[in-house]
């Protein structure tokens, strides 16, 4: 090995074939079936295929096959709770995989196994309007103003809809001092702005981009750029507020498929890949910000600066945040059905 | 009712003008025409049949194909021979195949047996029949993750021998199979009853064994009236979407029908490629509806009985 061999490549290539030394009997052809949420196709297409050259080299006679499976986050936990046999998941909120993991599927610790709560990249909840930003829409009260059309997914069904209700409850309570019941005011008023909820954040997206609807979509930073790119980047504008939650899509290994079909080594190697510069790199390229800080220093311009907090500052995790939210009869059927 | 005289069935038909020949003749055969409303009414009534069809039926699968080759017919070509294109397409026909075997199979038993023989629950098996007709397909998707899934009724005995029914080929054949289930055995049945027992009892009064009288009467009688059920379910098969979706567990190049397919592609806003499938199932939906009309036509034939 060459002594220019870049280091964070020879820690990469440590770490997996430290891994799959693990597994002595390692076959020549491996398939993993990652599953995963509606934005990550793209990203994961590249890094599939990075992934597979890297173990190529680092273990010679390994082809590996990395299948996918995208859906609505929540659906996609209910599946593999059913029996979908994913060696890893990449879903949209730890809660979803904590769904999985009570129904025994992974250890219930899984979100300390990795770094950064086992969110090897973040994203953020921005705005997109249409070009030239007509209404003139800044910040979150620009939301509540009359007249406004909102085009978000509804919480009940869609995790990326619970990012949105949650970063605009985190932003009307840092503005009027934590006085809970204005923030539930403020909520409510911006549903009262969305007359329409999608179920998922792809069909709200639909529902903005391509039936024209509305004058705001709620969206993921990375999903409001993909639909720029595919769609004309002459037709809308993206605004980033002056706070928003930190939203982090988190990732596992799924237990007891990957002993049950001996593809630990490669499924723990798969994840820890994505923290490593190449991995940062990708998902930086498909919009969702790095954790790396020399990559996020590469790619700062892409991102727009933001304030933002997280979902364990403000509410207390995300277990909490859907009983006093998400279940039924909580805040957000309160506001709604008024 | 009373007996209207002849003659005054005949008088709307003298004031369209002098009786030519052929109404003559028609209404010495005691025919008629059976209209009686003016040109324009007819006229316009087609007109707007015609339009409702064009707009709503004709002009949708028309944009179906100006969509698909609309970035040129080698981006068409690409989306076709994308590998999870390939599975997709290659998967749907798998499944057809199997579900419309399967659906024959027992659409030619229980249809034999409902209509030759006399058995208690008869009519148990002809509502269980048309079961499938009344529940959603989502409901009937349903149904077997609650079976079959991990949480399901059968999962311990599924997970012991390591049998994989839901998001895997077994759970959409068998979604497939219990959308399509009526299709096959609701085309014999009622031509099966009307054509009886007679031919089936002579066979067997001259020494023919109860396979030879299936094989040799039974089975000829009903040969185009089976063809056309299988084209029917056929065509279902290989268009469900809601059943096949909720078992199928949307694993890329493994079980995505073309169906699903289509759907995923749309929400990608790949939408060429999206249109470019979509134009291929509606082919073969075209190609199904000649056939049919072909097969209609023999049915006819055979049956002026």
């Amino acid at each position: 090995m060459s002594a220019r061999f870049p280091f964070s490549r020879l820690a990469a290539a440590a770490t997996l074939s430290l891994s799959l030394a693990a597994a002595p009997a390692l076959a020549a052809e491996v398939t993993l079936l990652n599953v995963s949420y509606d934005p990550t196709r793209e990203f994961y297409g590249a890094f599939n295929k990075a992934f597979a050259a890297q173990l190529a080299k680092d273990a010679p006679g390994t082809t590996l096959t990395v299948r996918q499976s995208h859906g609505g986050s929540g659906k996609q936990a209910r599946s593999v709770i059913d029996g979908l046999e994913a060696d890893v998941v990449t879903l949209a909120l730890a809660y979803d995989i904590d769904a999985i993991a009570a129904r025994g599927l992974l250890a219930a610790d899984w979100q300390k196994r990795l770094p950064d709560n086992a969110a090897p990249y973040t994203s953020t909840i921005v705005f997109l309007v249409r070009k030239g930003n007509p209404k003139g829409i800044k910040d979150w009260n620009d939301l509540i103003k009359p007249g406004i059309k909102v085009v978000t997914p509804n919480p009940k069904t869609s995790g990326g809809a619970r990012w949105n209700y949650l970063a605009a409850w985190g932003y009307a309570l840092k503005h009027n001092g934590g006085d809970e019941a204005k923030a539930k005011a403020f909520v409510a008023a911006l549903f009262k702005n969305a007359p329409v909820l999608d179920t998922g954040a792809r069909g709200s997206t639909v529902t903005f981009v391509e039936r024209g609807i509305g004058d705001v979509l709620i969206a993921w930073e990375n999903e409001a750029y993909l639909s720029i790119n595919e769609l004309g980047p002459d037709k809308f504008d993206i605004i980033t507020p002056s706070l928003s939650i930190l939203a982090e899509p988190p990732v596992a290994v799924v237990d007891k498929v990957v002993d049950k079909r001996g593809t630990r080594a490669v499924a723990e190697a798969y994840l820890k890949y994505l923290y490593t510069p190449e991995g940062q790199e990708i998902a930086a390229k498909n919009y969702y910000r790095p954790r790396d800080p020399a990559i996020a220093a590469k790619y700062k311009d892409k991102f727009a600066p933001v304030e933002l907090f997280t979902i364990d500052q403000v509410f207390g995790g995300w277990t909490k945040a859907q009983k006093t939210h998400f279940s039924d009869g909580g805040v957000f059927d309160q506001i709604y059905s008024n | 009712m009373s007996t209207i005289h002849p003659t005054a069935l005949v008088q709307p038909l003298a004031s369209d003008g002098p009786p030519t020949l052929a109404k003559q003749a028609r209404t010495q055969n005691g025919h008629r025409p059976a209209r009686t409303e003016p040109a324009a009414v007819r006229i316009a009534l087609t007109l707007i049949a015609l339009a409702f069809l064009g707009l709503f039926i004709g002009l949708p699968l028309l944009l179906v194909f100006v969509e698909a080759f609309k970035r040129g017919f080698a981006a068409y070509v690409a989306a076709l021979s994308d590998p999870d294109a390939l599975a997709a397409i290659r998967l749907t026909l798998l499944v057809a195949a199997i579900s419309v075997t399967a659906n024959v199979i027992f659409g030619l038993v229980a249809s034999w047996a409902i209509a030759k023989f006399e058995f208690a629950g008869k009519s148990l098996l002809i509502t269980l029949i048309d079961l499938p007709f009344s529940v959603s397909p989502v409901v009937a998707g349903l149904i077997y993750v609650l079976l079959f899934g991990s949480q399901g009724l059968l999962a311990a005995p599924l997970q012991a021998w390591d049998i994989k029914i839901i998001f895997a080929l077994p759970g959409i054949v068998l979604a497939t199979i219990f959308v399509t289930f009526p299709f096959v055995a609701r085309e014999l049945i009622p031509l099966m009853q009307d054509q009886g027992t007679a031919e089936e009892e002579a066979a067997i009064s001259l020494g023919a064994s109860g396979f030879s009288t299936f094989f040799r009467v039974t089975l000829p009688n009903v040969k185009w009236a089976l063809l056309y059920g299988v084209l029917l379910c056929n065509a279902r098969a290989m268009g469900e979407f809601g059943a096949v979706s909720v078992v199928s567990g949307h694993v890329r190049g493994l079980t995505n029908t073309m169906p699903l397919h289509i759907e995923i592609l749309y929400n990608e806003y790949q939408f060429g490629a999206s249109f470019a499938v979509a134009s291929l199932l509606a082919l073969l939906a075209l190609v199904t509806l000649i056939a049919k009309t072909i097969l209609e036509s023999r049915l006819a034939e055979e049956e002026p009985r």
